[in-house]
């Protein structure tokens, strides 16, 4: 079986750390007294633990296939990272991209986070000063999994000032291989996602404490923190607008202290000038409302500070001066606001921000936002599918910080509270719960353990370490995923070393033993789906894509690279090619051809031209090619093999959007049957089955016999027999089609070349000359002939009778 | 009670009960908010042309003013209590800091 040569390494790494817990263990027994010097020694070892086996656990993509980019968005950032590293920082902010969006072509250094980049390539240039030559594929590939253990030392102290040091040890483990944060950062998934992540965690981290202490320091090293986020992900956003609500729940929680003051008051205004530096954010945090609450927060805090040091200085009754005019003032600010909203001076809400507190909007106006399956709603099975267990115990750990509640408390039950709303409105924010569940179930976790492990600590001073290793083993236990022999082992010796301390107190031994072993029981199923998820779910690249025979082989289906490394030969280097914006980014990356649409989708009404020349038929659409220049038209068929993600499957998100922008000439009902049914076989509707997407999928696939059993021309992702099997193509050339079929690319066709007029044979009238002599002479064939000429037979007499 | 007697109270209050380094201070925020009332009027009447250079100036003063007055928060005795492990020199040093976060960012955007 081949998955189980390609775990070996992962096992490999797994196992290893087996021995060092038991190093540190035998350490603690003989250095009892020195509680401190231990703790840390474990904290230190879990952490890199975690970092390890995160790291190898995103590596199926690169065991399993090899080291690629995955996807599409990641192509578009190596494609930017690699000219950053060629050209120099400047010319990537300066980089005007004409090979995207013909005939508009791309500001990329303005409409990009260039975060990403500037990571990746320092990295290059860092170990490329040391004369270490990586590729920087290979830094691309690698900087998600790597950024995932720095993830997880983040979350550690981030829990641990929220709770403590257990809990955080807790959290970093749960981090490093909860599948919600895995599937953005397997390796080769090369997206912002990648380090935002770690730039989110980390900016509350700092932010927590500088709210903790009150310090100058702390707030300017949070907002500095949070630019590299801004510098990094949109989702920015998320952490201007929670940190405000932090703050607002504080102060109608009346737990207004200055130390809050300090914190927010400095890292607004630091984190508000450093967020404009970004070009793409531009003047957007003092013009759009996304970021007004910010804003709002900050006056009101200073409004809070100014009362209450008037406060200090008068009396109850002078103060009612101030109070009526605080309320003016507030008032009046609000009404500047609305107002600069209605004059356009300040941007309403986006619509892709609109779309998340009304979850129908997206699909009524924006369909191109709706389109894309990462922003449907989250289904119930996919909470589950992506947080395993975490999900059932992170209300524990909000319960408890509840209970204990305290400023920095507060915040993380907020987070949690906005994570989970926005998780449930779209699967793509599932990675901004992750986090937080992954802190709370740690939080969870640890009180736990600590209820039930309490009594055995005979002494103060022992119990952080005993709370440590009691972790560090469940960590273990964590660890050897799938060996079911040496997590036995592992148990039993738990079991022996704890005996003997935890005898003869209230709880029961018994009581107490049966929790542990049931929570390590939990925690080892929690592994176990772990890395099943990642192995199965989210360690494909989806450029190459492999399938599995009925004997356990494997074939590994390579057709989109070999279309695209087709284009990049055969065509001419200026040649534009059109296709759903899908693959516009891979396009550009791999056969580096000019596409018309591509993943950035900033232009609906270019994409709905797109949409339009796909679902019109074949004489209207070569109408629109040709006004757009295209030369080449590609197409992703799954009818073959059965891949279900192709091109006709999205067919109707094509019509979607054409719709919107051309309804006089789309209508989405035209592609339905009567009864509404969406049928690619002989009852579909004609519209459909004369569309070009149709035509060009279906292009002498009616020749085509899968099987015995099937008729010719069946389509396996549909399983349906084709409705319209027998056609040509009149303005377009079937020019490539891959070996599976998975991605065909036709030729427009030149005006001469197919508009000349069709003359029946017999009228067709063929010039020759009246003499019936043909010249056997032609370009090539110079030489002369002469007639009658005898052959030669060497060795032979020339037959004279034979020539009269 | 009118208005002006309890400003003027307030004046005698504070003239009365505030350290004389916080007076320092004071000035200088002052100061502060004069010049950024300054930047704010000359916008209004001349406009906003170099946006970011208005930003930059006008983002400059508040965030001299924030910090000014965090500093004073933080050098305040009777705040000691809420500020553990803060001494004011301490809070100088990180009142430094900031401003040279600040002002590089400022040279950067001022354009």
């Amino acid at each position: 079986m081949l998955p189980s040569k390609a775990n070996a390494p992962h096992a490999k790494k797994v196992l290893f750390p087996d021995k060092q817990p038991t190093n540190s263990r035998q350490v603690k027994s003989s250095t009892l007294t020195n509680a401190a010097g231990l703790s840390s020694l474990i904290t230190f070892t879990v952490l890199l633990l975690a970092w390890i086996s995160g790291f190898a656990s995103r590596l199926f993509a690169v065991i399993r296939f090899e080291s690629i980019i995955h996807e599409f968005d990641p192509w578009f950032n190596y494609r930017a990272t690699a000219y950053m590293v060629q050209h120099g920082f400047y010319n990537f902010l300066n980089w005007f991209d004409e090979r995207a969006w013909y005939p508009l072509g791309r500001i990329v250094g303005g409409t990009v986070y260039p975060g990403l980049m500037i990571t990746s390539g320092s990295i290059h240039h860092i170990l490329h000063s040391l004369n270490i030559p990586v590729h920087i594929r290979d830094i691309c590939v690698f900087l998600a999994p790597v950024f995932s253990g720095l993830t997880a030392i983040s979350t550690y102290f981030l829990t641990k000032e929220l709770w403590s040091a257990g809990a955080g040890l807790f959290a970093a483990c749960f981090i490093a291989i909860v599948p919600g944060y895995i599937s953005r950062s397997v390796a080769g998934s090369y997206d912002n996602e990648g380090i935002a992540i770690f730039a989110l965690q980390f900016t509350y981290y700092l932010w927590v404490k500088s709210v903790k202490t009150g310090s100058i320091f702390w707030a300017v090293l949070t907002a500095l923190s949070y630019f590299y986020m801004v510098s990094a992900w949109g989702g920015y956003v998320f952490i201007i607008n929670l940190i405000p609500l932090h703050v607002f729940a504080l102060l109608v929680m009346n737990r207004y202290s200055n130390r809050l003051f300090t914190s927010y008051t400095t890292f607004y205004i630091l984190g508000l000038l450093l967020s404009m530096q970004i070009p793409f954010v531009g003047f957007q945090p003092i013009r759009t409302s996304e970021h007004m609450a910010a804003g709002g927060v900050f006056g009101l805090l200073i409004f809070v500070a100014v009362f209450r040091y008037l406060r200090t200085m008068l009396t109850k009754s002078e103060m009612k001066y101030f109070g009526g005019f605080v309320t003016l003032t507030a008032a009046a600010l609000l009404l500047i606001l609305v107002i600069l909203t209605y004059s356009g001076l300040v941007a309403p809400w986006s619509g892709r921000f609109y779309s998340l507190w009304d979850t129908g909007y997206a699909k009524i106006h924006i369909p191109i936002i709706a389109s894309v399956s990462e922003h449907q709603p989250t289904t119930w099975f996919s909470f589950f599918f992506d947080l395993h267990i975490l999900v059932t115990t992170f209300p524990v750990g909000l319960w408890y910080c509840i209970k204990h509640i305290n400023d920095e408390r507060v915040f993380v039950v907020l987070y949690a509270i906005s994570a989970v709303y926005f998780a449930g409105v779209m699967v793509r924010l599932m990675l901004t719960l992750t986090p937080v569940v992954c802190m709370l179930a740690g939080v969870a976790f640890s009180g736990l353990l600590e209820l039930f492990l309490k009594e055995e600590d005979k002494d103060g001073s022992d119990r952080e370490g005993g709370e440590g290793s009691e972790e560090e083993s469940e960590e273990e236990t964590e660890r050897s995923s799938r060996r079911a022999l040496y997590d036995e082992a592992g148990k039993l010796r738990r079991m022996k070393h704890e005996r003997p301390k935890g005898s003869g107190d209230g709880l029961g031994a018994n009581l107490r033993n049966g929790v542990v072993i049931g929570i390590s029981m939990l925690l080892m199923m929690f592994t176990v789906h772990c890395t099943w998820v990642t192995s199965n779910a989210y360690s494909s690249p989806s450029i190459v894509l492999a399938s599995y025979s009925n004997d356990g082989g494997r074939s590994i289906l390579d057709d989109f690279r070999e279309a695209y490394y087709w284009l990049a030969q055969n065509t001419p280097n200026d040649a534009r090619v059109m296709s759903w914006w899908d693959y516009g980014y891979q396009i550009a990356g791999m056969a580096n051809r000019t596409t018309l649409v591509d993943n950035n989708t900033w232009n609906n009404s270019h994409i709905a031209l797109v949409g339009k020349a796909m679902s019109s038929n074949e004489s209207a659409a070569y109408d629109i090619m040709t006004s757009l220049d295209v030369d080449y038209v590609l197409v992703i068929f799954g009818g073959m093999i059965g891949y279900s993600g192709d091109d006709i499957n999205k067919f109707l998100w094509m019509v979607r959007i054409a719709e919107g922008e051309h309804p006089q000439d789309i209508r989405e009902s035209d592609y339905f049957t009567e009864r509404g049914e969406f049928r690619v076989d002989s009852e579909g509707s004609p519209t459909l089955l004369n569309s070009l997407m149709y035509k060009l999928s279906y292009y002498r696939f009616g020749e085509v016999k899968i099987d015995y059993r099937s008729p010719a021309g069946f389509d396996r992702t549909r399983n349906a027999e084709i409705g319209n099997k027998n056609f040509q193509l009149t303005y377009l050339d079937e020019a490539y089609t891959t070996e599976h079929w998975l991605v065909r690319i036709y030729r427009v066709k030149k005006p001469e070349e197919f508009n000349r007029p069709r003359i029946p044979i017999a009228e067709r009238t063929i010039n020759r000359r009246t003499s019936s002599f043909l010249s056997k002479k032609t370009a090539r064939r110079k030489k002369g002939l002469i007639k009658g000429r005898p052959t030669v037979v060497k060795g032979q007499k020339p037959q004279k009778k034979s020539t009269t | 009670m009118s208005v002006v007697a309890v400003l003027g109270k307030f004046w005698q209050e504070y003239t009365k009960n505030t350290p004389k380094k916080l007076k320092i201070i004071d000035a200088y925020l002052f100061y502060i908010f004069l010049t950024g009332v300054t930047q704010f009027v000359y916008c209004c009447l001349v406009g906003t042309f170099p946006f970011n250079s208005f930003l930059s100036g006008f983002i400059s003063c508040v965030s001299c003013f924030v910090l000014g007055v965090c500093l004073r928060l933080q050098v305040n005795p009777q705040n000691k209590s809420q500020f553990h492990g803060i001494s004011p020199e301490r809070g100088f040093a990180d009142f430094i800091f900031a401003h040279i976060i600040l002002h590089i960012v400022v040279m950067n955007f001022i354009g």
